[in-house]
């Protein structure tokens, strides 16, 4: 009686968990939101919040609909194939299916909305909701099924915690191949073929931004312990959450200021995001010390790419592929790096004596994940092209998105004054 | 010496900045305004509640010259500016008396150029 009435409650508790967990991921995409609101011109920002809105509905329903049957049903080692809108579906874990599937359509959403900010301030609505039904629907979860739902990858002990490759490599490298495809902003690059600046428009709004999602990681990754526990590995998840944001920021701020002179505050930021992104695949498999090392490298990382992305004229306006695709790949790779085979890993990491083998799983499957999204989504963006049209007019980009797309200003009675 | 003063569509000042450059024109005043013309404003929906806006944002830019550099001045607002649409905007042409730069005191074609 009393062994019944524990298991009930240890269920109860790690649903409770879960749903908690799901609740700060969701509250990620305000942080999505902030950020790529704050990083872009005051006359798009309707159109981003539009953007970063819409995307969530639509993930959800998709995500409903074909994604967790695709991502967790029965099937091949590809994709899943049983629990189209949820008949009949399994949960993934000890907890409900419904806490279950919440969980993971709050990750399907995170994945939709990265790339809202590398195509920012010039993509068509339309051809952006057509988007985000097709990422979140089909694409994503594949890569899901994959690593998450007993995929080829799985069977290969490739290892992911809690998404750098399944959630941020997979949005990074979707924004990167949309922002190739649509080309840079009108005036983004002189005929000398110089960068000019562009200047975001709410310093505030983007900082509280990156604090809302430095918060709801705290959902992100020790949620998808998916169980407390005693609670210990919640808990080194979480410090290693923290800790990597923090030297992410710290590095980041250090690069840009020995490189430009000043520290840049939406560099810091953008530190403190890759750091995050960078520890989310190794967070339950690496030592305090190591996370610290993690979110180090992973804000050098940021700085360097986003100068990288300028001198290949490749126009990201809030950095979404430094973030999320340099730091997706950089945070899986470093699992085969300070991995350890003691906290759960399959084979030890490179400095614990474990050899090239664990790294040489995390590349495979990152760069099998790479190929796949560039192809995927490089027909998805060329298709939505060539029918409705990915990019709006010339007039209209110069006008604003806010008006041209959504009738609307961001800040009604004020003025905006148009310097470039 | 006159003093130019154009009312532009916002969205075609790079067009114009570009070619006030191209005349080598590089002295330029620009500042937010909102007014109406023939136009009379136009109508927009928020929240599904149409709503007349009668003043339109415009720039205004101001640009002394001398006077060999008029024509191609105004020549440049035009190529940039003009899209033959309604509310591409105006362009005065007013005498100017005097002109001072502070740093040296300088006055008239000097302190203009």
């Amino acid at each position: 009686m009393t062994q019944e009435v524990l298991q009930i409650s240890a269920v109860g508790l790690d649903t409770l968990w879960v749903l908690l967990a799901a609740f700060l991921v969701f509250f990620m995409q305000a942080g999505f939101g902030m950020v790529e609101a704050g990083f872009i011109r005051a006359k798009n920002t309707c159109n981003i919040l539009t953007k970063n809105f819409l995307d969530f509905c639509m993930a959800s329903i998709g995500f409903f609909m074909f994604g967790y049957a695709i991502m967790f049903g029965d099937g091949n080692v590809f994709f899943g194939l049983k629990g189209w809108f949820l008949a009949g579906a399994k949960s993934g874990a000890n907890v409900p299916l419904y806490a279950f599937w919440l969980f993971q359509a709050a990750f399907c959403g995170a994945a939709a909305t990265i790339v809202a900010g590398g195509m920012a301030e010039r993509m068509k609505f339309k051809a952006y909701l057509i988007y985000s039904f097709a990422i979140s629907a089909l694409i994503y979860p594949i890569v899901g099924h994959w690593i998450w739902g007993g995929g080829w990858l799985a069977k290969l002990n490739f290892t992911d915690f809690a998404g750098s490759t399944v959630v941020h490599t997979v949005g990074g490298f979707a924004a990167l191949v949309g922002t190739i495809i649509l080309k840079p902003r009108f005036g983004k690059y002189g005929p000398d073929g110089k960068p000019n600046v562009i200047a975001g428009h709410s310093i505030p709004l983007a900082s509280l931004g990156v604090f809302i999602l430095w918060f709801g990681w705290f959902g992100f990754n020790p949620g998808s312990s998916l169980h407390v526990g005693d609670g210990s590995l919640i808990a080194l998840v979480a410090i290693n959450t923290n800790l990597a944001a923090a030297t992410g920021g710290i590095f980041a701020m250090i690069t840009v200021w020995k490189m430009f002179g000043k520290p840049d505050l939406s560099m810091a930021m953008n530190g403190a995001l890759a750091g995050l992104v960078a520890i989310t695949a190794p967070c339950a498999f690496v030592e305090p010390w190591a996370a610290i090392a993690i979110g180090a490298i992973g804000g050098i990382i940021v700085v360097l790419g986003v100068i990288l992305l300028d001198k290949l004229h490749i126009d990201d306006p809030v950095g979404a592929f430094p973030v999320h695709g340099m730091n997706g790949l950089w945070g899986t790779l470093s699992i085969g790096i300070f991995g350890k085979q003691s906290l759960g890993l399959a084979y030890n990491g490179l400095l614990y004596g474990g050899g090239l083998k664990q790294l040489g799983i995390q590349l495979l499957g990152a760069l099998s994940v790479i190929t796949f999204i560039i192809i995927s989504m490089t027909i998805v963006f060329k298709l939505i092209d060539v029918t409705i049209g990915l990019r709006v007019s010339r007039e209209e980009e110069l006008k604003g998105l806010d008006i041209g797309e959504h009738g609307m200003e961001a800040y009604g009675g004020f003025q905006i004054f148009m310097t470039e | 010496m006159k003093l130019i003063i154009a009312l532009i569509q916002p969205h075609k000042l790079p067009d114009v900045k570009k070619a006030l450059y191209d005349a080598e024109v590089y002295k330029m005043t620009v500042t937010n305004a909102l007014g109406s013309g023939q136009q009379k404003g136009y109508t927009e929906t928020y929240r599904g509640v149409l709503q007349e806006v009668n003043l339109l944002k415009k720039l205004r830019i101001e640009i002394a010259v001398n006077e060999d550099f008029v024509e191609p001045t105004i020549q440049s607002i035009i190529k940039g500016a003009q899209t033959g649409n309604i509310g591409d905007g105006k362009i005065f042409v007013l005498d100017l008396p005097e002109c001072i730069r502070i740093r040296t005191g300088e006055r008239g074609n000097e302190a203009i150029g």
